[in-house]
Formats: C-alpha cells, structure tokens, sequence
C-alpha cells in the first residue's frame, strides 16, 4: 500500500461512496420491509399524505448522513484500498436496485 | 393559457428540476472523461475545474430539490384517495390509474419504480460533487477514483432516467 505524500489521502473519497451505497442498499431494504409488512408500512407514514415513502427517505437519508460521518471520521488521512471500498459501494447499489424493484419487492408481499 | 397549483409544482419538478439535472449531466460527463493528464495540460484542467465543480454541485442540488419537490409536494395529489362514491377519478392519479386494467402497470411497476429508484440520484450525485469539490484537480491523478466518479456520475443519471421516463409515461396517462 503506497502512501501518496503529494496529494490527498483516497480515505474520504472511499467513505462518500460508501456512504452513497448504504444509503440506496437501506433505502431498498426498508422498500421491501414495507411490501412485506403492514406494521413497518404504517410506521415508515411520517408524513400522513406521502405514506410510507416519507419514512423510508428520511431513513435512507439519515443512514447515509450517519455512516458517512462514521466513514469520514474512520479514514480520513488515510490510504485505503479503494478499488475494494468502490466494490463494497457498488454492490449495495446493486442490490439498492433490486431491493426497489417492483417485481421483485412484489415477492414478499402478503398473499392475497 | 394557464397553469393551475398542481400543473405548476409538476411542472418544476418535471420539467424545470428534472431537465436541469438531465442536462447537468452531459456537460459533467464530458469534464469528468477528459480531466486526464494525457488528454489536457496543466493550464487545462486549471481552467476547466472551476465549471466541473459547479456543475456536479448544482447537479447534486437539483437532484435533492426535484426528489423533494416529487416526494413531499407532488407525490400527496397523485396517491390521495378518491372520497367514496366519486365517478370521475380524473382528480385522483392513482386511483385512476388502478381503476382500468390496461393502465393499472403504470402505477404498480412504473411508479411503485420510480418513486424509489429516484431517490438514489441524489445519493450518488451528492458522492461525486463531494469528491470532484475534495480533490479538485488532484482527481486528474487519481484514475482509479476518476473511473468511480463516473460510474457514480453515470448511476445517477440511469436512477434519474429510470424516474424521469416513467413520471413522464404516467403523466401522460394521468396528469396530477
């Protein structure tokens, strides 16, 4: 692991990516969480005309903003491996995708 | 000619917001591609940078505004429910929608997609103009984290696409 003296450690980089991952991967699981169940459905109605997307935003929001803070603060001034931090941030935003895609959260909906 | 409160907030989001990032992205996509050192010198990069960050900051911006604008103030008159006994559903998008078999898969598929898929726009955006804005002209040594920017920059425009396509198909079937 070479240390680049001349420019900016790709710590904080890695953990805004991250970040961006954890924020579509939980966005997804609280997508599928709320087909699957109607008590996380009426919990995730914060805002009583926006339904159950209002809470599953401002809980996707609030993990990205919090494990951004945590990443940051973990790697800042540090090298890191990045191509693996990068991975990491793109399988999430694999499975964000699928997590919120409407033939597959349909899987889980309650039959009938 | 005129537009009414409804019109008008699906028209900023649609229209104004969305085509704003939309475009945001073209003009990104080709700084970002060419903000290497064998593509342009030094004095280059210096002066392209300042536009790049800009552009991927407003992008980031626009894409929280439009998410917001669709979720919070757009997205309440499409699903409110019709009162019992209403015949004409033209008020009520989703319902209207729901009520004909031949046009029900553009709420089940096409909005149940999009009002999800759209958010990851700003969560990937915000990620890119963060480290476009950190490392600044430094990004031109950085190959590896260039190549993620624009995997990234890329994604959000596919979750903006994906969302923008489908709030056009679904006004177009029933306009909020």
């Amino acid at each position: 692991m070479t240390v680049q003296t001349d420019t900016k450690p790709n710590g904080p980089a890695a953990a805004a990516f991250l970040a961006a991952g954890i924020g579509c991967f939980v966005l997804g699981v609280f997508t599928t969480l709320a087909e699957a169940s109607t008590q996380v459905a009426d919990a995730l109605k914060l805002v009583k005309d926006v339904g159950p997307l209002s809470g599953k935003v401002v809980v996707a929001v609030l993990a990205m903003a919090i494990s951004w803070i945590v990443a940051y603060l973990a790697l800042r001034g540090k090298e890191v491996k990045f191509g693996q931090f990068f991975a990491a941030a793109l399988v999430l935003v694999a499975l964000g995708f699928l997590l919120t895609f409407p033939p597959f959260f349909d899987l889980f909906a309650p039959a009938g | 000619m005129t537009l009414d409160m409804r019109e008008t907030w699906a028209l900023v989001h649609g229209m104004v917001l969305g085509a704003l990032f939309l475009l945001a992205f073209g003009g990104g996509i080709a700084g970002l591609w060419s903000l290497r050192e064998r593509l342009v010198t030094g004095e280059g990069v210096q002066e392209r940078l300042p536009r790049l960050m800009i552009g991927t900051t407003v992008m980031a911006v626009v894409a929280w505004l439009t998410v917001i604008v669709g979720t919070f103030i757009v997205y309440p008159w499409y699903r409110a429910p019709a009162p019992q006994g209403t015949t004409d559903l033209a008020e009520y998008p989703k319902f209207l929608l729901l009520a004909d078999p031949n046009t029900a898969e553009w709420h089940n598929f096409g909005m149940e997609w999009k009002e999800h898929v759209g958010w990851f726009a700003p969560f990937l955006a915000t990620a890119v103009a963060f480290v476009v804005l950190y490392y600044g002209v430094q990004l031109v040594r950085h190959g590896e984290m260039r190549r993620a920017v624009l995997v990234f920059f890329t994604l959000a425009f596919v979750a903006a696409g994906i969302a923008g396509l489908f709030g056009a198909l679904i006004t177009k079937a029933a306009p909020v």
